[in-house]
C-alpha cells in the first residue's frame, strides 16, 4: 500500500438548499484498497459519493484526487480522470441492450481498450454475456447490478465508487456481486470506494472502513476492528450477521 | 319482445328489461327527431315553386330499423356480464400476427421508398395528389427531425414549429434583402435554425418534462409574436410574398428558352416544377432520416438515446449533459429549419399565421402517434394525420372531433404510439426488435 492516498477528503460540507447533509467529513481511499463507508439511512453516505463526483458540489472542504484538487470540477471532468462511478439504484439504461449499455460505459475510455475491457467484463460476469442483446429493464435486478458495475468497469477506473450494490438483492446475488468485488481488488489491484447499508458483508469485504451517523464520521478503523467493535455491532449488525 | 325475454333467461345474461325499454323508447324519438323531419318531407319542384310531398312509410322503415339495431346490440353485445372482455383473440393468433407484422416491418421501409420514388409518375397521380404528398413529406421530415429531440433525446418540445419559422423566414429575408438564391439559403437556414436551437437549449437545460416543455412552448410563441410585431423587418402580419421559386440547379422553370422544358427538350408542363418540388422534399426527408439513422450508431446519438433513459446515469459516465442536449436542440432544429424554407420556397408566400402552436402540436403528434423514436412510425402517422385531414375535409367542424377521437383511440389501444419497438443501434447476430411495452421506461421520460 502506498503512502499517499489515492483519494482524500478533507472537512468536506455539502447542502442540500439549507440543509446541511455533510458536516466536515474528513476520510482517505488507499491506492489498491477497498474502503467502505456505512452507516443508517439518511446518514449521507451517498450524499458523500455524489459529491466526490460534483453534484451536489461541496460547499467548504477538499476532494483531491492523486494529488490533484477536483473539489471544483465538473462531473463530466471528474469522471474523465477515471473514477467511475455505480450509481445507487443501479441506473442502467433500460430500453438499451446489455452490450449498448456497456459502450456507454467506455464512453471517456479510449476505444483501444474496447474489446479486452468488454472480454474482461463477460469474464466477470458471465451472466451479461448470455443477456448481451436484452435490453437492461428486462434484466432481474442481480443483473441490472452487475450491468451497472461492469458499465462502470468500462471506463477503466482507477477509483470505483459503488453505492449500495446490494440494495434490493437476494442474500445469495449479494454474495456473488461481493465475491467480483473482491475478485476485481485482488485481481487488477482495483480500487473500491464502497457505501452500504448492509455493514457485515461489507465490513468483512474491507481492508478499512467508516461509519458515518448525521452527516458525520464517527468511527473508523480495518474492517474487522469495526466488525468486532461494541458499538457497530449494537447499532447496524444487530439481527444482520447471517 | 318474445326474443328479449328469451335471452334474458340464459344463464349468465342479464338484459335489464325496463331499462333497455326506456332505451329504445329515447332511440325512437331521437330517430323520429331527426329522419321524421329530413325523410318524411321532401321538396319538390312543381309548377309555380315548390311543392312538398310526404314519405310517411320512408321514414317509419328507417326509425324501426334504427330501434331494432339497438335491440340487437343490447341483447348481442351489451347484455354481457361485466368483467368479460368483449372478444378474445387466441394466444396463437394474437403471436402469429406478431410475426406476420415483423416480417412487413423488415420490407415496409424498402417498399415505401420505392413507391415514393415513382409516385409522380403514376398515371392517376395528379396536381392535387402531388400538392398532398409534398405536404405530408413536407411533415414527415419535420417529424424525423422532431423525432431526434423527442424521441431520441427524450427533451419534450412543444416549440418546434419556431425552428421552422425561422427556416422560411431566413429564406425569405435572404431572398427579399440580399437577393439570395433558394440553394444558398437553404444550408444558410439550418445554420441559423441550429443556432437558435442552441440559444433555445441554454435556459433549458436544467429543466425536464413538463417545465421544458412549458418553456419550449413559450419560446415558440415568441418567436411568433416577434415575427407578428417586428412589422419593418418581417412584414408583421402581411407576411412575405413573392419569394423566388428554386430553379433547377440554376435551371428556371419557365417557358423561356433557358427554361427547364427547353433545354431537356420537353413540351412545357406547369407540373415539372411541382414534380421537382415533389423530389426535393422527399431527398431532404430521406437526409433526414439517413442522417437521423447514421448518427444513432455513432457515440453521440448513442448519448442521446442514453439521455432519454436516465440523465443521472449519463452523468455518472461521464457524459457532458449540456452538450449532448444542445447537439440534440441543434440538430433537430437545423431540419426544421430546412424543411422552413422549402416551405418558404413551395408557397411563394409566408406569415406568421402558418407557425401557430397548432403546428407544433400537429407534429409532435406525428411524432408520438408513430411511436416515439421510430422512423418508420413517423411516416405512418403523417400519412394518416395529414391525408386523414384531406379524407375529411367533408366532414368539415366534425373533422376535429373525428381526429380527437382517433388519437383517443390510438392512445388507449397503443399507448407507446403505432411502432413502439426500438431496435438496437448495435447488435451482434441479429436484430431484435423488443416492444417497449415490456421493457421499464426510463427515468427521461
Amino acid at each position: 500500500m502506498t503512502a499517499t492516498p489515492l483519494l482524500e477528503i478533507r472537512n468536506v460540507e455539502t447542502y442540500y438548499g439549507k440543509i446541511q447533509a455533510l458536516k466536515g467529513v474528513t476520510m482517505e481511499v488507499k491506492a489498491g484498497e477497498i474502503v467502505t463507508l456505512i452507516g443508517a439511512n439518511g446518514a449521507g453516505k451517498s450524499t458523500l459519493m455524489m459529491t466526490i463526483c460534483g453534484d451536489p458540489r461541496a460547499a467548504a472542504g477538499q476532494i483531491i484526487f492523486d494529488g490533484q484538487d477536483i473539489t471544483k470540477l465538473q462531473t463530466h471532468e471528474i469522471t474523465r480522470m477515471r473514477i467511475a462511478q455505480s450509481p445507487e439504484g443501479r441506473r442502467i439504461f433500460p430500453r438499451m441492450t446489455v452490450y449498448e449499455n456497456l459502450i456507454m460505459g467506455a464512453t471517456t475510455s479510449d476505444p483501444a481498450y474496447f474489446d479486452e475491457d468488454l472480454s474482461r467484463a463477460f469474464e466477470l460476469f458471465p451472466r451479461l454475456k448470455e443477456r448481451r442483446d436484452q435490453r437492461g429493464g428486462t434484466l432481474s435486478g442481480g443483473e441490472q447490478q452487475m450491468l451497472a458495475i461492469a458499465r462502470a468497469l468500462m471506463a477503466r477506473p482507477r477509483l470505483l465508487l459503488l453505492d449500495e450494490p446490494s440494495l434490493g438483492l437476494a442474500p445469495l446475488v449479494v454474495k456473488q456481486i461481493f465475491e467480483a468485488i473482491k475478485e476485481l481488488n485482488d485481481k487488477d489491484g482495483l480500487t473500491v470506494f464502497l457505501v452500504e447499508q448492509n455493514a457485515y458483508h461489507a465490513l468483512k469485504l474491507a481492508d478499512r472502513g467508516y461509519v458515518m451517523v448525521n452527516g458525520n464520521i464517527t468511527m473508523s478503523g480495518t474492517g474487522k476492528e469495526l466488525l468486532a467493535s461494541e458499538e457497530v455491532r449494537a447499532a447496524y449488525l444487530e439481527g444482520g450477521a447471517h | 319482445m318474445t326474443e328479449m325475454t328469451n335471452s334474458s333467461a340464459r344463464p349468465g345474461r342479464h338484459l335489464d328489461v325496463p331499462r333497455v325499454a326506456k332505451d329504445l323508447v329515447v332511440t325512437a324519438l331521437i330517430a323520429t327527431a331527426i329522419f321524421g323531419s329530413t325523410i318524411a318531407f321532401r321538396t319538390v319542384s312543381a309548377a309555380g315553386g315548390l311543392g312538398l310531398t310526404t314519405r310517411f312509410d320512408v321514414a317509419f322503415y328507417v326509425i324501426a330499423a334504427v330501434v331494432v339495431g339497438r335491440l340487437l346490440l343490447w341483447i348481442f353485445f351489451w347484455s354481457k356480464p361485466a368483467g368479460e372482455p368483449a372478444v378474445e383473440i387466441p394466444a396463437g393468433i394474437k403471436s402469429g400476427f406478431a410475426h406476420v407484422a415483423a416480417r412487413l416491418g423488415k420490407i415496409f421501409g424498402p417498399a415505401m421508398l420505392i413507391i415514393a420514388l415513382v409516385f409522380p409518375f403514376l398515371p392517376f397521380t395528379d396536381r392535387y395528389l402531388l400538392d398532398l404528398s409534398i405536404l405530408i413529406l413536407t411533415y414527415v421530415m419535420l417529424g424525423w427531425g422532431l423525432n431526434i429531440v423527442v424521441g431520441l433525446a427524450g427533451l419534450l418540445d412543444l416549440g418546434y414549429v419556431a425552428f421552422y419559422a425561422i427556416g422560411a423566414y431566413s429564406y425569405a429575408l435572404l431572398a427579399q434583402y440580399f437577393g439570395f438564391s433558394f440553394w444558398m439559403c437553404l444550408p444558410l437556414a439550418g445554420i441559423l435554425a441550429a443556432f437558435w436551437g442552441i440559444i433555445l437549449g441554454f435556459p433549458v437545460l436544467r429543466l425536464r418534462g413538463d417545465y421544458l416543455a412549458i418553456v419550449t412552448l413559450a419560446f415558440g410563441e415568441i418567436i411568433r409574436v416577434v415575427l407578428l410585431n417586428w412589422y419593418k423587418f418581417t412584414g408583421g402580419p402581411d407576411g412575405l410574398s413573392g419569394i423566388p421559386r428554386p430553379s433547377f440547379f440554376g435551371i428556371p422553370f419557365n417557358r423561356g428558352e433557358d427554361g427547364f422544358a427547353e433545354i431537356f427538350g420537353l413540351e412545357y408542363s406547369s407540373i415539372h416544377r411541382i414534380v421537382f418540388m415533389y423530389f426535393l422534399i422527399l431527398a431532404l426527408a430521406l437526409i433526414t432520416n439517413f442522417v437521423t439513422n447514421r448518427l444513432r450508431r455513432l457515440p453521440i446519438g448513442r448519448a442521446w438515446e442514453a439521455l432519454r433513459e436516465d440523465e443521472i446515469a449519463c452523468r455518472s459516465l461521464g457524459l457532458n449533459t449540456t452538450s449532448v442536449k444542445l447537439t440534440a436542440f441543434a440538430t433537430g432544429g437545423m431540419f426544421a429549419g430546412f424543411a422552413g424554407s422549402f416551405f418558404a420556397t413551395r408557397q411563394g408566400f409566408i406569415s406568421p399565421e402558418s407557425f401557430t402552436f397548432i403546428e407544433s402540436a400537429l407534429i409532435l403528434a406525428i411524432v408520438v402517434l408513430g411511436g416515439m423514436g421510430s422512423q418508420v412510425g413517423v411516416v405512418i402517422a403523417s400519412i394518416v394525420m395529414i391525408g386523414g385531414f384531406e379524407v375529411f375535409r367533408e366532414a368539415e367542424q366534425y373533422r376535429m372531433l373525428i381526429f380527437g377521437l382517433a388519437m383517443v383511440v390510438i392512445m388507449i389501444w397503443r399507448p407507446r404510439g403505432l411502432i413502439s419497438t426500438r431496435i438496437p443501434s448495435i447488435f451482434l447476430k441479429e436484430k431484435k426488435a423488443v416492444s417497449a411495452d415490456m421493457v421499464s421506461q426510463g427515468e427521461g421520460h
